[in-house]
């Protein structure tokens, strides 16, 4: 059987398109596994997984959780808040402590966009980025196009407009990558002031108008406001936001064409989305968050393949 | 160099398929309380041969059939140079409180058994489980397991390999030991 090409899960940046397509093989496998009546199997069993999340997320951290209680793996779980980290430790000590303790594989989640290839560059484990800032989700842009894979038999051709906060979100980077690399065209769509500078470069399309970009796509994916992340105001209110940006039923109904709705979560209802939109039968975010653990198996799975054996 | 030596031909290869058929249905009479289960990847394709042989002897009744991946279940994981590649898992069907017939192609140290013995038990708790194999490699086991069913024994040493092909996928139904000593 082919293997990755690369030792660690860093980016979507780093991998092939061949990568791509194992993953999403092996997710197959796992997604049939997950809706057995016993959901378990032991590929894990002698592999030590640390979730490292320097950073809050619930969907992240509980899809890697069941992934990798699914697989059998032992886990050890770290929140930075109530850590040592808050009392001055750097990164590096952090986790050469936590490596001490004999972990194989560690999954990252940390504000500073690097932190992951820092990492593996400095320990001796697998790396799995969990997000790092505002640079890359891997896992997330992956089960995205999976989804996609799953609903339309194919990610190439499609047409993917991705929706809101662009400048902030690892997700959008993320998922640029990966559906270029598997042949989809890409085009984002916000205000000017959410949207980075370089995007052109990716031989991503901006458009402005909100029906425009819904009309040429057949999926959208719709991204969260990052509030937390905006030091400066970008845009006059939320309120405003969302009669620009937000897509209700009307505006679908409006289309010439039924488009699917994506979204990684969480949902900012009424901002965003409205609630009749999210709740529709054209979503597929609950869809999208069982893909998730289906493909976390897979990368976990890849990866521990690559784990030497002790004294070996 | 390799050496090659069909130990079993086309002729005899059908009528091995034919009598363990004819085996399984003097212990599981029409079938209606048995399933059988392939052992990807290979022993699928025994697996439908019998199930083909079953469904014209006795017509009347509909045998269900599935295949069984056990890649995630080995013991060999991270053993290996690369990872194995999973198939498909196809059982749309309860095998709780069903005799399983497991199906393969060859039988050695009897580790994919166990394997498949466990991925089988994740589907649910069938009443009772028996091994058909075509090949029995004895004296080479690493378990205790013995099937039930044995299209042919053979013995062999560690150097040398069986390979059962199959018409629809090699041309030919023939077995083959393969010798990798000069």
């Amino acid at each position: 059987m082919k293997t990755l090409s690369t030792e660690h899960l860093l980016g979507i940046k780093y991998l092939t398109k061949e990568d791509i397509s194992l993953i999403f093989k092996t997710a197959d496998n796992f997604k049939r596994i997950i809706n057995q009546p016993i959901k378990k199997v032991p590929s894990l069993r002698d592999i030590t997984v640390a979730n490292l999340f320097f950073e809050n997320s619930t969907r992240t951290k509980l899809s890697f959780e069941l992934a990798e209680k699914r697989l059998s793996a032992d886990i050890i779980n770290f929140s930075s808040s109530a850590s040592s980290a808050k009392k001055g430790e750097t990164l590096i000590d952090t986790i050469n402590n936590i490596i001490a303790m004999k972990v194989d594989m560690v999954v990252i989640r940390h504000p500073n966009p690097g932190a992951s290839v820092f990492l593996s560059r400095n320990i001796d484990a697998k790396i799995i980025n969990a997000g790092d800032g505002t640079h890359e989700h891997p896992t997330q842009a992956l089960l995205d196009a999976y989804s996609i894979r799953k609903k339309y038999g194919e990610v190439k051709g499609k047409k993917v407009v991705i929706i809101g906060d662009i400048l902030h979100s690892r997700v959008a980077l993320s998922n640029i990558y990966c559906l270029q690399k598997l042949g989809a065209k890409v085009c984002v769509c916000g205000p000017s002031t959410l949207i980075p500078k370089y995007i052109n470069s990716l031989g991503v399309k901006h458009m402005s108008n909100l029906k425009e970009a819904l009309n040429w796509c057949d999926i959208a994916n719709v991204l969260r406001i990052q509030l937390e992340r905006q030091d400066v105001k970008f845009f006059p209110s939320l309120r405003e936001y969302a009669m620009v940006f937000g897509i209700n039923k009307d505006i679908l109904e409006g289309l010439n064409k039924e488009i699917t709705i994506m979204h990684p979560g969480p949902i900012n209802r009424g901002v965003e989305l409205t609630s009749d939109v999210a709740d529709s039968g054209q979503s597929i975010i609950l869809d999208q968050v069982e893909n998730g653990v289906a493909i976390r198996m897979a990368v976990l799975y890849l990866l521990a393949g690559k784990v030497k054996k002790n004294g070996k | 160099m390799k050496q090659k030596r069909i130990i079993i031909n086309k002729t005899k290869f059908n009528i091995i398929v034919e009598r363990l058929s004819h085996q399984l249905i003097e212990n599981h009479d029409d079938f209606r309380e048995t399933v059988l289960i392939g052992i990807q990847p290979r022993g699928t394709h025994l697996c439908n041969r019998i199930h083909q042989k079953l469904s014209s002897i006795i017509s009347n009744s509909i045998i269900k059939v599935g295949n069984l991946d056990i890649t995630f279940f080995r013991d060999d994981f991270r053993r290996r140079q690369e990872p194995l590649e999973p198939q498909a898992i196809d059982i749309d069907f309860s095998i709780e409180g069903k005799n399983v017939v497991l199906i393969d192609d060859v039988l050695y140290t009897g580790r994919s058994v166990r394997a498949a013995m466990d991925a089988l038990m994740t589907f649910g708790r069938p009443k009772s489980v028996e091994l058909t194999v075509f090949i029995d490699r004895r004296f080479s086991r690493h378990l205790p397991i013995q099937p039930n069913y044995v299209g042919q024994k053979v013995d062999t040493i560690t150097s040398e390999k069986v390979i059962v092909e199959w018409e629809e996928i090699n041309g030919n139904d023939q077995v083959i030991l393969l010798n990798s000593e000069t």
